[in-house]
């Protein structure tokens, strides 16, 4: 088996004195989709801001596409890596969050634009052409100069989607990208993640479309009290489940 | 009661609006104070309303408001140029970096501006000669704090170091006022904290900080008035020279007070120009991003322009 796009061994968390990871352990091939369902305060989300370091962890180690994230190991110690290496490493990874977060004093196209000029050093023609394709790509070629308030949420999902590609990304963390949406939104982000994902991108997606997850995921892990319960190919974690926990949580989400 | 078979079909039935006989009684006394106003202004003469305007543009009055203008402009660059650092130094994570700046602004924001002017003025006595060299070490130069200090630079330094404080506390409140996701969300994209200061929350924050800066410009145009104890001849200052030898004060306070007016206003649609800047991307309706200012919402609810 190749090299693991993402590798967790034994990570822990807590804020303050609440422990929010018991240990996670997974892994990720490239261009697999990883889902990673559970209740809420099951720690997926935490878990997700730690693989691109938006979270310190406090033990353990977090791979991705073999690189330590956020710490380097020297004589025996694991160092913190300072500012600008973190920024480094995140350039790779991109990410698309619950609620859109796009940059609401620019117009979608600045919002795809802003990275790749800003962070990349690429020409703004380059980068515009980019965004261009990429606004494409996701349905959204009409409303480039639009902001983001002009936008329904679904629509202003989808740009948040071409945004975090526009870096060129190798592995994509979706921490509950449809569930600030409408219900009759949701397909049209679900849509774009799925030629996404069969384009071979890499994915770890947070959610609770368990449709989604058994149809798109490659793997899925449950996460109940900050460990990861279960986890494996969609058909057995979702339909067959091999602990009660699970059982117990997909009765009541199916 | 009027029976329901009486009543015409629903669609062409007239609405009619609220009387409001109220504004039309404020509206009635306004305008009586109103007229009072004129009329004593008009009749009488101690205004000397001549003597106003034939100082209105003279030389010396004229020198004094550019005097104040420059003061003004200069006072706040430094206060927002250095508040601005003070947010970010407060807001970092290095608890040395945060408790400068908290004392920074303990210090300045807990004495009066006026003190602070004083001081600046005074430095030489505390300091009769400034030097540059290694602390604790051999001098390289040193200069004699009064030629070093003039008047002029007493003024910029009270005004502005004051200043800073004020504007500090006010860019603190901006920065926090953005979402915490926008920092993460430039974060996740590869950003370091100052880029995404700089491009993506600073931006937002300009929402929040430039009315209640352009309220501090307007205050920091009349506090000017205060660098009068340090002899620098400001607009105030230049008027009561000039009524201190021809004993005309109540008509050289008025000219004062008219340009101190004007500027205020100047400064005022200049404040509308840069809020509709920084609206970019909010409160608008679909087509007009950002274009809603007072002025249109104003003029939507003059009398005649209801739908």
């Amino acid at each position: 088996m190749a090299q693991p796009m993402v590798k967790a061994v034994q990570v822990h968390k807590s804020f303050g004195r609440v422990k929010v990871l018991s240990g996670i352990d997974l892994e990720v091939a490239p261009r697999e989709v990883l889902c990673v369902v559970g209740p809420s305060g099951s720690g997926k989300s935490t878990f997700l801001r730690c693989i691109n370091h938006l979270e310190k962890i406090d033990a353990g180690q977090l791979f991705v596409d073999g690189e330590l994230v956020g710490y380097a190991r020297r004589g025996g110690k694991m160092h913190e890596l300072g500012e600008r290496a973190v920024a480094e490493q995140r350039k790779n990874i991109g990410m698309v969050f619950q609620r859109f977060n796009l940059f609401p004093h620019m117009t979608a196209l600045e919002n795809v634009m802003e990275a790749p000029v800003r962070v990349r050093r690429e020409t703004r023609a380059t980068a515009r052409e980019r965004a261009v394709k990429l606004l494409d790509q996701v349905g959204l070629a009409d409303r480039r100069d639009m902001y983001p308030a002009q936008l329904s949420g679904g629509q202003q999902q989808r740009v948040a989607i071409a945004r975090a590609l526009a870096m060129k990304p190798k592995l994509m963390l979706f921490d509950e990208p449809t569930s600030a949406l409408d219900p009759e939104l949701v397909g049209e982000v679900l849509d774009v993640m799925r030629s996404l994902a069969a384009d071979g991108m890499t994915m770890v997606v947070v959610t609770h479309e368990m449709g989604f997850a058994r149809e798109v995921g490659d793997a899925v892990a449950f996460m109940d009290g900050g460990v990861v319960v279960e986890s494996g190919h969609p058909r057995d974690v979702l339909v067959n489940p091999r602990h009660a926990r699970t059982a117990a949580f997909l009765s009541k989400v199916l | 009661m009027t029976q329901v078979t009486d009543t015409p079909s629903v669609e062409s039935m007239p609405t009619v609006r609220r009387r409001r006989p109220g504004r039309w009684v404020a509206a009635a006394v306004v305008c009586v104070l109103l007229a009072m106003l004129v009329n004593t202004f008009v009749t009488n003469e101690r205004f000397q309303w001549d003597v106003v305007f034939d100082w209105f543009t003279s030389d010396r009055i004229l020198a004094g408001l550019g005097r104040t203008i420059q003061l003004t402009v200069i006072s706040m660059l430094i206060g927002i140029v250095l508040g601005l650092a003070l947010a970010v130094m407060r807001l970092s994570g290095n608890p040395l970096l945060s408790g400068v700046a908290w004392a920074y602004i303990w210090l300045f924001r807990g004495t009066p501006v006026f003190v602070q002017l004083l001081f600046w003025g005074f430095i030489s006595a505390l300091y009769p000669r400034l030097s540059l060299g290694v602390p604790f070490g051999p001098e390289f130069t040193s200069f004699s704090a009064n030629a070093l200090i003039s008047p002029f630079v007493a003024a910029i330094l009270g005004l502005g170091l004051n200043e800073a404080a004020y504007m500090a506390e006010i860019a603190r409140a901006g920065i926090l006022s953005v979402d915490r996701g926008q920092g993460e969300a430039a974060q996740a994209l590869g950003m370091t904290r100052g880029l995404a200061l700089r491009r993506i929350v600073l931006p937002q924050a300009m929402r929040v900080i430039v009315p209640p800066t352009g309220n501090q410009a307007i205050g920091m145009l009349k506090t000017t008035s205060l660098v009068a104890v340090l002899a620098y001849p400001e607009l105030l200052y230049s008027a009561q020279l000039i009524y201190s030898a021809n004993y005309q004060t109540i008509p050289l306070l008025i000219t004062a007070s008219l340009w101190y007016l004007l500027i205020t206003s100047v400064l005022s649609v200049g404040q509308f120009f840069v809020e509709r800047h920084f609206a970019r991307g909010a409160v608008m309706s679909a087509g007009t991003p950002g274009r809603r200012g007072p002025l249109r919402r104003l003029a939507a609810r003059l009398p005649g322009r209801r739908p």
